[in-house]
């Protein structure tokens, strides 16, 4: 299971290299530049590590025999050495970039894609902040670690090996001593890196659930507005972000440790060594000049040595989000492009469920399905209502064409053809839903409308947006071109279900799948879209999902879904007739079971006290 | 135009002078954040200088052994040489444990601002109007909140290091070049002046850069939180490929953006190296001549060598600590801007304090209109008694929702009052109005926890059984109790887990929990079936018969409940009377009433 929390979960902990190495696929285009830049890096660290050696040739040299000379050779020398460590490090930033930029962005955009790729059910269980803390700190990461971390770190640990090498051959016993009294680094990493892991990856998370409650906060600030929670909400947040600082306090702690080790180590490791050095020069068994050498290349390892601490985390840090990466990366796809897709050339939009089921993921075991063997055919042409109680899956059921979600059981076939066989690019272009509540996008009012749309001309707009009756765009301060959406301008309840419904008109579509359509437009607005929507669903087969009689009008027939089934389909008087549940969806009052010929009655029933009072008031007038 | 709060946030051709301005918010806000832990700063830098100081004692300690202490053993004195061992081990203990404490130190603070400034934004955020939020989008502010904010932490985890060490090691290590040898030491001082110049154009070059990384991170957030905000609408219209190369685009700017950032940095940093490499070879030619002359010893001149090498070292973490504070500060022009917005409808500052409301609503010559201007609630009058139930109909784009916003202050009126037993809403403490006044809408937002937890936003403190009692109330616990834990299941995110209907219901509790003297329904029954609908106007009816209530809704049925009917109709109230009057009237209510009443059947 995915964190859908901050609650502590006992995370594996990763091998570094090979979650590393996972992101593999994404390098091995630009390897070539990454080699460069390691090559480079090397480069500058070897010459870093000659200009001792030059110091040493010039004290043995020139300095003793006095050769003036040589002394000029020797500071150009050095002179030389530095520039081209200048030098190669510009070319190692050269070299990975563009590469590790690059990288980035393509990883972020493989994550993009396979966020929009995976299914409405991965979507319901993961939190909008936490996909947004991988794809956007937990990329910088890697980028980062990639364009320095991990040069660093290769160029340092082979630094270290060649500077080894180099104190090893100018004294085999300083060189070993060195090495030896370096060693409790290695156990101290060890260590290090057992603790670090948890914690780096606690804090990662709860920087996602962060995310997540700032998102929260802001979507639902009308909300906490309406009921004065915005200190509710505060403290809310001020408890996940205290954790986090303290998680991050555990892994500074962590760090600081380790960085302790790696400074008092290699001092120590110096401190013998020029006791014996000096000792040895004391005894003759090596130049003053071998001894500086000795241990100014030891002190150009100090920084190698203490770098490897952060590296070390930077690699751990890197490694867990490569992990949380590939989390997302490797969720299933299940809803997918069948191998083999048919297609359907000539549409007619027989919409068929054929014992369906559906339960969704986290039902519990027990639980029946919640569509439950569901059996509907829609001839093409025709418009069903779908009616129903609150809850009784209608919402699921109309998901299912589409295949925002797939069917556990049964199947749903298009004009006879099941719709896991048609690719979902053309069955969404079969298929268009308007959803109960209607999401718009930073974007003109008319690429929100021709948004399903294959024909995208005005004509199309026009004709849509008269059927919705959302005339008011024409008085928006650009028109078509206004942007709406979260980036644009506000519109009301009303208006944006308007364009919503236009959407899925104006695509065009064999089916049409309506959530509840009209549910936010006042009587009049709802009297002229249906007069509106008629025409066009006179040609188009639909499913609207309804929960007042007058969209039930539109209908030709209608479905009462109960327990999982559909559990009676008629028209819509004749269910009145006949069943029971329906009377009870439907109509406004209980009187309506005892009468149920008086239809005007049932209807109007809230309104009786009303009208009887009208009427008297009336009758007093005619008086 | 202008740079005043979030204004202009998105341009990249500021003059000078607003640079400038930007700049110096920027500064004033860090300066805010760090001064509370002055006193915590000073003991780092202690700790820094502790550190630094027995690094760099590093060398000196060399040449003191090879210089004193191999003569001495020579003669056979082998004190200086256990001094000079000694002396290392100490000074390694003492840096290392000074490192542990000031590295923890640093987190400390860091986390402490991090933590305040999270605070801030978060809660002024909060205060800001929805007029601002309109406009700004969700995406910002989660970028302001994430992004932004790790750029200020890199700052003060490794920026300040950076440059506490850096500053200190660099003096130390000038201080004991120029006593060890003055002359080595005023080559180093020279060597300054093209450092510091290299420096300057890094800064100016940068902080441009680093602007611009700022505002494309926030266009790609804003993508990305809206496109898996509405992924069910992204699928079903098939829009994925078109998102994939906008936020291709984006991601490809903010890419960019990012690269230049990092050459320029790439420069600069070779630029440093390149001085300190001309500097070593200056220190040690000359060195050597005056070895060579007998005046300088040969373990002076490795000591001044290595500290001519190590200088150079911090300047480039100096350089680094640039860097991070360019970024931090390109960051913080932004957070800045969000914390000098000021709430359109801010808290009075004399507030009268209302504790008991009645709950009469007075309109007093209102006049109304949005941000973008057009006049959508013209001049108008109204007074609506203490406990009377009101039915605002009229069609979509009248201006119901607009005059409830006004009633429950998410708006303030352009022009004349609004006022709750008298007092103007705007000199109400918000904690007075919000307990008095509630508003549920069409829009019933869950926020990830409990079914309970979503239900007690209408009263922190309530207990489970009031909680279970207001969902009995609005008929919204049966279905509570079918969902897998009850009252404890996890809603998820944005209420996927239960359906629009069962999302009103909860809403529809939570008001019933507040308790409040006025309560404004704003459609808030449109996704209900008739059922349920029929059990919440139930509830209504006993919740509502002393209290204050404005109704708006599409079904008339509602408007049954209502004392008192308003019609409004391009922001004017043109019918006004108890539901019977109206229909008698003969008027738009009449006809709205029959049309409503043929759409039964
Ligand atoms: N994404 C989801 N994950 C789990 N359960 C869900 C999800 N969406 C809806 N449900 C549950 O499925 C049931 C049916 O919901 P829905 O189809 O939206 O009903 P309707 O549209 O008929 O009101 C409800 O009990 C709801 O709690
Ligand atoms: N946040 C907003 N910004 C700008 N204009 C708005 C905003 N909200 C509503 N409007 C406009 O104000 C008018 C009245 O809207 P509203 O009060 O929502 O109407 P109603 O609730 O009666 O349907 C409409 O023309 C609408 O476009
Ligand atoms: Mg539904
Ligand atoms: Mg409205």
């Amino acid at each position: 299971m995915p964190p859908a929390s901050s609650a502590p979960q006992p995370h594996q902990r990763p091998k570094i290299i090979p979650a590393l190495s996972r992101v593999m696929p994404f390098l091995r285009p630009v390897i070539g530049r990454f080699i460069a830049g390691i090559a480079t890096a090397l480069v500058a660290a070897v010459v870093a590590l000659l200009i001792p050696v030059a110091l040493r040739w010039l004290v043995d040299g020139p300095l003793t025999s006095g050769d003036q000379a040589l002394i000029w050779i020797g500071g150009i020398a050095i002179l030389l050495l530095g520039l081209t460590e200048a030098v190669f490090v510009f070319l190692r930033r050269l070299f990975v970039t563009l590469p590790s930029t690059a990288v980035e962005a393509t990883m972020r955009q493989t994550l993009y894609a396979k966020l929009q790729r995976l299914p409405i059910a991965f979507h319901d269980r993961w939190q909008s902040g936490q996909l947004l803390s991988r794809a956007v700190g937990d990329l910088g990461m890697m980028r980062r670690f990639f364009a320095f971390g991990a040069v660093i770190f290769i160029t340092n640990l082979l630094t270290l090996v060649i500077g080894l090498g180099i104190l090893l051959a100018w004294s085999p016993l300083l060189g070993a001593l060195f090495i030896v009294t370096s060693i409790p680094i290695v156990v101290i990493a060890f260590r290090f890196e057992q603790s670090y892991h948890q914690v780096a990856r606690r804090a990662q998370d709860q920087q996602g659930d962060l995310a997540t409650a700032v998102e929260q906060s802001v979507h639902g600030i009308r909300v906490l507005k309406a009921f004065g929670r915005g200190r509710t909400a505060l403290e809310g947040f001020e408890r996940q972000a205290e954790a986090l600082r303290s998680t991050e306090l555990t892994k500074a702690r962590s760090e600081a440790m380790l960085w302790m080790w790696l400074t008092i180590i290699p001092f120590v490791s110096y401190a013998v060594c020029l006791v014996v050095g000096i000792w040895l020069v004391a005894e003759g068994q090596l130049t003053v000049g071998e001894l500086v050498g000795f241990l100014s290349t030891a002190v150009v390892l100090n920084w190698p040595i203490e770098s490897l601490g952060f590296l070390f985390a930077f690699a751990i840090d890197a490694a867990n989000a490569s992990v949380r990466l590939f989390e997302v990366l490797d969720a299933e796809e299940d809803i997918v492009d069948p191998e083999e897709p048919r297609t359907i050339a000539a549409p007619r939009g027989r919409l068929v469920f054929d014992d369906v089921h559906f339960r969704y993921q986290d039902a519990a075991s027990g639980e029946r399905d919640l569509v439950d063997g569901a059996t509907l055919a829609i001839e093409p042409g025709e418009t069903m209502a779908l009616v129903g109680v609150t809850g009784s899956g209608k919402t699921t059921l109309t998901a299912l064409p589409g295949r925002l979600y797939d069917v556990t059981d049964g199947r749903v076939t298009l004009d006879g053809v099941d719709v896991r066989d048609l690719s979902l690019e053309e069955l969404r272009t079969h298929v268009a839903m308007a959803f109960e509540d209607a999401t718009l996008f930073s974007a003109s009012v008319r690429d929100n409308v021709l948004m399903g749309a294959r024909e995208r001309t005005d004509e199309v707009v026009a004709e849509a947006l008269q059927v919705a009756q959302a005339s008011f765009v024409h008085d928006l301060p650009e028109g078509l071109d206004t942007t709406i959406g979260e980036e644009g301008l506000s519109l009301s309840g009303g208006q944006r279900q308007r364009l919503a419904l236009a959407r899925a008109v104006a695509a065009k579509p064999a089916v049409l799948v309506l959530d509840d359509p009209l549910s936010a437009l006042d009587v009049e607005t709802e009297a002229l879209v249906e007069d509106a929507l008629r025409h066009v669903l006179a040609s188009t087969t639909a499913l609207i999902v309804a929960h007042r009689p007058s969209t039930v009008q539109l209908a030709d027939r209608v479905a009462l879904m109960r327990d999982g089934r559909i559990d009676d389909v008629g028209t819509h008087s004749e269910l009145l007739a006949r069943n029971d549940h329906y009377v009870h969806v439907i109509a406004s009052l209980e009187e309506a079971q005892r009468d149920r010929q008086d239809l005007e009655q049932v209807a109007t029933g809230a309104f009786q006290q009303v009208d009887a009072s009208v009427d008297a008031a009336r009758r007093e007038e005619d008086r | 135009m202008t740079i005043q709060g979030v204004q202009g946030e998105e341009r990249d051709d500021y003059t000078k002078e607003e640079s400038r301005a930007l700049r110096t918010r920027s500064q004033r806000l860090l300066l805010e954040l760090v001064r509370p832990h002055r006193a915590k700063l000073v003991g780092i830098a202690a700790l820094v200088v502790v550190a630094t100081g027995m690094t760099v004692a590093g060398p000196a300690i060399l040449a003191f052994g090879i210089d004193v202490a191999l003569p001495a053993l020579q003669r056979s004195d082998a004190t200086p040489l256990w001094v000079a061992g000694g002396g290392y081990i100490v000074a390694a203990i003492v840096s290392g444990i000074a490192f542990y404490a000031f590295t923890v130190g640093t987190a400390r603070v860091s986390q402490a601002v991090l933590l305040t400034l999270r605070r801030r934004l978060f809660d002024h955020t909060q205060r800001l109007s929805l007029e601002f939020h309109e406009q700004y989008t969700s995406g910002r502010i989660i970028a302001r909140q994430t992004s932004d904010l790790e750029s200020i932490r890199d700052l003060l985890d490794q920026g300040l290091n950076e440059l506490v060490r850096g500053v200190l090691f660099m003096t130390f290590t000038a201080i004991a070049m120029i006593a060890l040898d003055p002359t080595s030491g005023l080559v180093i001082l020279a060597a300054l002046v093209p450092a510091i110049l290299l420096t300057r154009w890094f800064q100016s070059r940068s902080t441009v850069l680093f602007r611009e990384t700022r505002t494309t991170s926030a266009q790609m957030i804003v993508k990305f939180v809206e496109t898996m905000t509405g992924i069910r609408a992204v699928k079903a219209f098939r829009t994925e490929p078109e998102n994939e190369r906008d936020f291709g685009g984006k991601v490809e700017a903010y890419r960019d953006a990012n690269f230049r950032t990092i050459q320029i940095f790439g420069i600069y940093e070779p630029g440093i190296m390149a001085i300190g490499a001309l500097t070593i070879a200056a220190v040690v030619t000359v060195g050597a001549f005056r070895v060579v002359n007998g005046d300088l010893a040969v373990g002076s001149l490795l000591a001044v060598a290595l500290y001519a090498r190590t200088f150079f070292q911090p300047i480039q973490g100096i350089g680094m600590f640039f860097n991070g504070y360019q970024s931090a500060a390109a960051a913080l022009e932004k957070i800045s801007g969000v914390l000098e917005e000021r709430p359109t409808v801010p808290e009075p500052r004399a507030p009268r304090a209302l504790p008991e409301a009645r709950g009469a609503i007075d309109f007093d010559e209102v006049e109304f209109s949005y941000a973008t201007g057009k006049v959508v609630l013209p001049g108008f009058d109204l007074s609506i008694p203490a406990g009377q139930t009101i039915a605002l109909v009229g069609t979509t784009g009248a201006g119901k929702s607009t005059l409830a916003k006004l009633v429950s202050r998410f708006y303030d009126p352009s022009a004349g009052s609004v006022r709750l037993d008298g007092v103007d809403l705007r000199e109400l403490p918000d904690d007075d109005l919000r307990r008095a006044v509630v508003m549920v809408t069409q829009e019933a937002y869950l926020f990830s926890g409990t079914v309970a937890d979503n239900i007690a936003l209408g009263k922190p403190d309530a207990t489970d059984d009031e909680i279970e009692a207001a969902a009995r109330a609005v008929g919204a616990h049966e279905f509570i109790e079918a969902l897998p834990d009850g009252y404890g299941t996890d809603v998820n995110k944005r209420g996927g887990r239960v359906s629009a209907g069962q999302r009103q219901l909860l809403s529809f509790a939570r008001a019933f929990l507040a308790d409040p003297r006025v309560l404004i329904l704003d459609e808030a029954t449109a996704s209900l079936d008739i059922p349920s609908e029929r059990l919440v106007q139930e509830g209504l009816t006993t919740l509502l018969a002393d209290r204050t209530a404005i109704i708006i809704a599409h079904r008339l049925s509602t408007v049954a409940i209502a004392d008192r009917v308003l019609v409004m109709e391009h922001g004017r109230i043109i019918e006004d009377g108890s539901p019977t009057e109206l229909i008698e009237l003969g008027g738009k209510f009449a006809s709205l009433h029959r049309a409503w009443r043929d759409s039964l059947v």
